[in-house]
C-alpha cells in the first residue's frame, strides 16, 4: 500500500457518509480499508462512473506491495501474495501459504487417485475450523506429454483442488494445459532457456506461471522483467531451495532479499508470490524418515519467512501437522484478541447434574477445552476465568489464576452452585492441581482435579463422574 | 560516418511546419538511429519516421534472403505469438538485483559469556557466547557472532515425561549427575540444565542445601557451563537458587530465573556475589521484559554482560504465534536502540511436548484426520516450535528429545552458515524419482 492513513483514503472517497458499506461515515470506512477489513468495493457509491476515476486512482495506491496471484476457479480457488509487511506485527500478513503436494505421471493408477484423495481429505480441527492442504503438483517424470496428459485428467477427475503442471518441457506442459487451461493451473516454469516457448503457452491460455532461476536472482529478475514487458502480471517466483549447507543458506537469504525489494524498497518488478520446494530435502540421501522431517523443516523456514507457495512431498501426518500449525502460527492475525470474555459458557445443555469445570480466558486454551467438551456431546458450565488471556499452567505459575480469583470469578457471573447444581462440585484442570486446597477454602465447596488435558476429560469423566461413583 | 541526428533534433527542425511526408528520404552509410520520445518529437512525424525505418527493415530482410540467410526461422517465434497488443521481447531483458542492507540497525546485541574455565577461577572445559547479533539471525546485512547453542534438561526427581522422550532416560532417571553426563556424551548438549523441581514444598520441599549438592554433583559430572533452575515455585526459589549460586561460585552459571512475581533482588545479588548471570524471565509481555531488566540493571545492579532473557515459551499450536512475535519484537527494538531489551534470548523449548500433538495417541477428535505415530510427532513438534524461534532472534535452547536437538542444532547451524553440507543440484528436482 502506498498510502497509510484513513484521511488519505478519505480523500478519494464521495464523503457522503451514506452508509452503504456499513460504517456510519466515510472516515470510519476509510481506516477499515487501511487495515484491509473491508474491500473498497465496499463503498458502491465509489464504483459509479461519476467517482470511476477515483476509484482507480485509489485501487492503485492500496494494492498491496506484493501482488495477489491466484492459481484455479471458483470456491477451491488459492489466492496467494498479498503481503505489505516484513513482520507480522506491523500489520498482519496476508493469503497464508498454500501447501501443494506432489503426484508424478510414472505412478500406478490406483497409488496416484489414492494418494491425491489422501490428500484433499486430510484435515485437522483447530480453534474452530479445519486446517487442510491446498494443492496438487503434477511432476512429469517421464517426460512424456501423452502420460502426462493422463496423469493430470486422472487427478483432475479426482479433485478440484487447483494444479500446479510441473516439467521444463513446454510440450508436456502444453500436453497438460490442453486438459487443465480451463481450471486456471499454475505453471511451472519458465526458465533461461524455455521461456520463450512457455511465454507462448502462457499468452495462448492466459494461466500463472512460475518463473525458476536457480541461486540466481539477476536471471530471476530478467525473466520477471521479460514478462512483466509482455503484460504478464500473474508471476510467482522460485529463486531454488537448496535443502542443506552453505547453499541453504543462500537461498535463506534470497528469500529475504526479493521480499526486502518488493515491500521496503517498492521494487515492482520483483514484488511477486515466491515458491519454496521444500521436497527438495528428498534429494539429499537420507531415509524416508530423516528426508520427511528435514522437509518439514525446511518448510517451518520458509513459511516463517516469505515463501507464499510451497511444494511438499511427504504426506505423513507427523510432517503435515507441524507444517498446517506453523503456517498457521505465522499466518494468523495478530489484532485478533487473545481473550474471550471472562464468564460462566453453557456447554450443551447443562442441567443440576451436569459438571462446572474452570479453565481460562486465554482464546486457545478456551476454544481447545470447548471444543473437546462439545465435540464428546458433554453438557456442562464451563468458567472462563479472566487470566488476562494466560493459559492454565503459566496463570498458576504467574498467580493470576488463584483459588479466590476462581471463587470471585464464579460471583461475578451470579453462579449459584446451591441453585444450579446438585453436587456443589468444581472440577479443576489437571494443570492447576495445587490450587486444589486453596479453591476448598475460598469457596467451601468440594473440589476435583480434572486431566492435564481437556482431551482426556471424557474417559476421565467415565471413571469420576458422577462425584463419589464407584468404579 | 555520416551525421547523428536525434529525433528530438530532428522534431525541433520541423517545428511549426506542417509537415504531411518525407519525401525521398535515403539513408546511407552507417545507420545509427537514436530512440528518444521523450524528446517533444510530434505524434505525427514520429508514425512517419516509423514506417520509414520500418521500410529500409524490410528492404534489409528482402537483401538478406536473397542472399540466402533464413531471416524467417529468426522471426518465427514472433509471428506465432502475434498477440494483438503484446510486445514479445526476443531475448530476456538484462536486468541486475541489487537490495540495500538494513541501516536501522544500529544497536549491537549484548554479548554474555556462559561458564568459566580454569583461567577465570572456574572448572568448565570451555565457555560459550550468546549474543553480539547486528541483524536478524542468518541475515546477510552482518554475520552472526555465535551460532545457537542447546541446554538439554536433567531433573532432580523423576518426572512425568511423554513416552518418546522417557526412553531415552529410564536408566539414569535417579541420578542427576548421570543424566547429566548421558546429554552431553550420547546427545551432544552443549550445556546441562539441572531443575530442582523437587524443592517445591508441593512436591517434595527438598531443602535448599540438599538441592546444592545436587548442584555440585552436576558441576562434578560434566564440565559445559550449566544452567541452574527453580522448581517454579516463588517462595522456594529464592533462597534454593542463593544456596545453588553459592556452591556454583565461579562457574559463571545461568541462574534460572528472576522474575517480577518473585523476590528478584535476592536472585540477582546471588548472581552479582557469586560471579553468575541472570536469566529474566517474563510472560509473554515485551513492557514486562522491559520493566524486569531495567529494575535487574538499575536497581539491582546487575551489569548488562549478566542478563539473558526468557520471554517465555508457547508451544506450536498453543501460542506461539504470541511467543514468535514478541521474541521477534523484542530482537527488532534491541536492534533498533531500545537498550533495555538488546539481550540474548533463551526459549524453554521443551514447552512444546505440552502441546496434545506431540504425546496423545491419537486425536481426541472423531472429526480428524489420523495424526500418525506419536513418536514421530513429539520431536518434529519440539524441532518446529524451537526453529520458529531461532528465526525470530532466540539463541539457547532448553530441550528434551535427544532426536529433535539434533535436527535442531543441525539446521540453525546450517543457516548459520558454519557447517558444510554437500550441494546438491536442484535444477531438475521435477524428475526426481524420490
Amino acid at each position: 500500500m502506498k498510502i497509510n492513513s484513513p484521511l488519505e483514503v478519505y480523500k478519494y472517497l464521495p464523503q457522503t457518509n451514506c452508509g452503504e458499506c456499513g460504517e456510519a461515515t466515510c472516515m470510519a470506512f476509510g481506516s477499515h480499508v487501511i487495515d484491509r477489513s473491508l474491500k473498497l468495493e465496499d463503498c458502491t457509491p465509489l464504483l459509479e462512473d461519476k467517482y470511476k476515476k477515483k476509484y482507480l486512482e485509489l485501487s492503485e495506491l492500496m494494492a498491496p506491495e506484493i501482488r495477489e496471484v491466484t492459481i484455479g476457479m471458483g470456491e477451491h480457488a488459492v489466492t496467494v501474495g498479498g503481503d505489505d509487511v516484513l513482520y507480522r506485527h506491523q500489520l498482519t500478513f496476508f493469503d497464508q501459504p498454500a501447501f501443494a503436494l506432489d503426484v508424478w505421471d510414472t505412478m500406478k493408477e490406483a497409488e496416484l487417485v489414492e494418494r491425491v484423495t489422501f490428500i484433499k481429505d486430510f484435515k485437522k480441527f483447530y480453534v474452530g475450523r479445519f486446517l487442510k492442504l491446498d494443492m496438487i503438483a503434477v511432476r512429469s517424470t517421464s517426460g512424456d506429454p501423452g502420460k502426462f496428459r493422463t496423469a493430470v485428467s486422472k487427478v483432475m477427475e479426482t479433485t478440484e483442488l487447483p494444479l500446479i503442471l510441473c516439467s521444463f518441457d513446454p510440450e508436456v506442459l502444453s500436453a497438460g494445459l490442453e486438459v487443465a487451461a480451463k481450471r486456471r493451473p499454475l505453471l511451472y516454469a519458465a526458465t533461461r532457456d524455455n521461456w520463450q516457448a512457455v511465454a507462448d503457452l502462457v499468452l495462448e491460455y492466459d494461466v500463472p506461471t512460475v518463473l525458476f532461476a536457480p541461486n540466481d536472482l539477476d536471471t530471476l529478475k530478467s525473466l520477471a522483467g521479460t514478462f512483466l514487458e509482455m503484460g504478464r502480471q500473474d508471476l510467482v517466483l522460485d529463486p531454488g531451495t537448496n535443502p542443506q549447507g552453505k547453499m541453504l543458506r543462500e537461498s535463506f537469504e534470497n528469500f529475504l532479499k526479493l521480499r526486502r525489494a518488493g515491500i521496503k524498497e517498492g521494487q515492482r518488478d520483483v514484488a511477486f508470490p515466491l515458491m519454496s520446494v521444500p521436497m527438495t530435502a528428498y534429494l539429499t540421501g537420507g531415509d524416508a524418515v530423516s528426508s520427511s522431517y528435514w522437509e518439514t523443516v525446511l518448510a517451518t523456514v520458509f513459511s516463517v519467512r516469505y515463501g507464499d507457495i510451497m511444494i511438499l512431498h511427504s504426506i505423513e501426518p507427523y510432517a503435515l501437522l507441524p507444517e498446517m500449525h506453523i503456517r498457521d502460527t505465522i499466518y494468523t492475525d495478530p489484532r485478533t484478541p487473545v481473550k474471550v470474555e471472562p464468564k460462566v459458557y453453557e456447554v450443551g445443555t447443562p442441567g443440576k447434574d451436569s459438571p462446572v469445570i474452570v479453565t481460562t480466558n486465554f482464546a486457545l486454551t478456551y476454544y481447545t477445552v470447548e471444543s473437546d467438551l462439545a465435540s464428546n456431546g458433554i453438557n456442562c458450565y464451563l468458567l472462563a476465568a479472566d487470566t488476562d488471556g494466560l493459559g492454565v499452567e503459566a496463570a498458576v505459575a504467574g498467580g493470576q489464576l488463584t483459588g479466590k480469583k476462581i471463587n470471585d470469578e464464579f460471583k461475578k457471573s451470579d453462579f449459584d452452585f446451591s441453585e444450579k447444581t446438585s453436587h456443589n462440585t468444581i472440577i479443576l484442570p489437571g494443570l492447576g492441581a495445587r490450587l486444589q486446597g486453596d479453591l476448598e477454602d475460598a469457596t467451601g465447596l468440594k473440589v476435583m482435579v480434572g486431566p492435564q488435558d481437556s482431551g482426556q476429560i471424557p474417559p476421565w469423566m467415565d471413571k469420576n463422574w458422577p462425584p463419589g461413583k464407584k468404579v | 560516418m555520416a551525421k547523428k541526428i536525434t529525433l528530438a533534433e530532428l522534431g525541433s527542425l520541423f517545428n511549426g511546419m506542417d509537415v504531411e511526408a518525407l519525401e525521398g528520404v535515403t539513408i546511407e552509410g552507417d545507420i545509427e538511429l537514436e530512440m528518444d520520445t521523450s524528446g517533444g518529437l510530434n505524434p505525427q512525424l514520429a508514425y512517419m519516421l516509423g514506417h520509414e525505418t520500418a521500410q529500409i527493415a524490410q528492404h534489409l530482410i528482402n537483401i538478406s534472403r536473397l542472399m540466402g540467410y533464413p531471416v524467417d526461422q529468426l522471426f518465427g517465434s514472433m509471428a506465432q505469438a502475434a498477440v494483438p497488443g503484446v510486445t514479445r521481447p526476443q531475448e530476456l531483458l538484462r536486468s541486475k538485483f541489487e537490495v540495500a542492507r538494513m541501516v536501522e540497525w544500529k544497536n549491537p546485541i549484548q554479548e554474555v559469556i556462559l561458564g568459566a574455565t580454569s583461567a577465570d577461577g572456574g572448572s568448565r572445559g570451555n565457555t560459550i557466547t550468546l549474543g553480539g547479533e547486528n541483524a536478524l539471525p542468518y541475515y546477510f546485512d552482518s554475520p552472526m557472532p555465535h551460532r545457537n547453542y542447546i541446554t538439554m534438561d536433567v531433573f532432580d526427581m523423576p518426572i512425568g515425561m511423554a513416552k518418546a522422550v522417557k526412553v531415552n532416560y529410564e536408566d539414569v532417571i535417579n541420578s542427576p549427575a548421570e543424566w547429566a553426563k548421558k546429554v552431553v556424551k550420547d546427545f551432544n548438549a552443549d550445556m546441562v540444565t539441572i531443575h530442582l523441581i523437587s524443592t517445591d514444598p508441593n512436591i517434595k520441599d527438598t531443602s535448599a542445601k540438599e538441592a546444592a549438592e545436587t548442584v555440585a554433583d552436576v558441576l562434578q559430572a560434566v564440565d559445559v557451563p550449566i544452567v541452574i533452575g527453580g522448581s517454579g515455585n516463588p517462595d522456594k526459589d529464592p533462597e534454593v537458587l542463593e544456596k545453588a549460586a553459592e556452591v556454583a561460585e565461579g562457574e559463571r552459571v545461568l541462574l534460572a530465573s528472576a522474575s517480577l512475581n518473585l523476590d528478584y533482588e535476592r536472585i540477582a545479588k546471588a548472581a552479582n556475589q557469586y560471579g553468575h548471570v541472570v536469566l529474566s524471565w517474563t510472560q509473554l509481555e515485551i513492557n514486562a521484559q522491559k520493566e524486569l531488566n531495567r529494575k535487574l540493571m538499575k536497581q539491582c545492579n546487575v551489569k548488562r554482560e549478566d542478563i539473558i532473557m526468557d520471554p517465555t515459551t508457547a508451544a506450536l499450536g498453543y501460542g506461539l504465534d504470541y511467543a514468535y512475535t514478541n521474541m521477534e519484537r523484542i530482537r527488532l527494538a534491541g536492534l533498533n536502540g531500545d537498550n533495555e531489551l538488546s539481550f540474548p534470548m533463551s526459549s524453554g523449548t521443551t514447552n512444546a511436548w505440552g502441546a496434545r500433538e506431540s504425546w496423545m495417541v491419537r486425536s481426541p477428535l472423531k472429526e480428524d484426520s489420523d495424526w500418525g505415530p506419536r513418536e514421530y510427532r513429539g520431536p518434529i513438534w519440539e524441532i518446529v516450535t524451537g526453529l520458529a524461534l531461532a528465526l525470530a532472534g532466540n539463541d539457547l535452547f532448553m530441550m528434551m528429545h535427544p532426536g529433535a536437538v539434533a535436527v535442531l542444532k543441525e539446521i540453525t547451524q546450517n543457516l548459520h552458515g558454519s557447517l558444510d553440507r554437500e550441494a546438491v543440484d536442484i535444477s531438475s528436482w521435477v524428475t526426481a524419482e524420490v
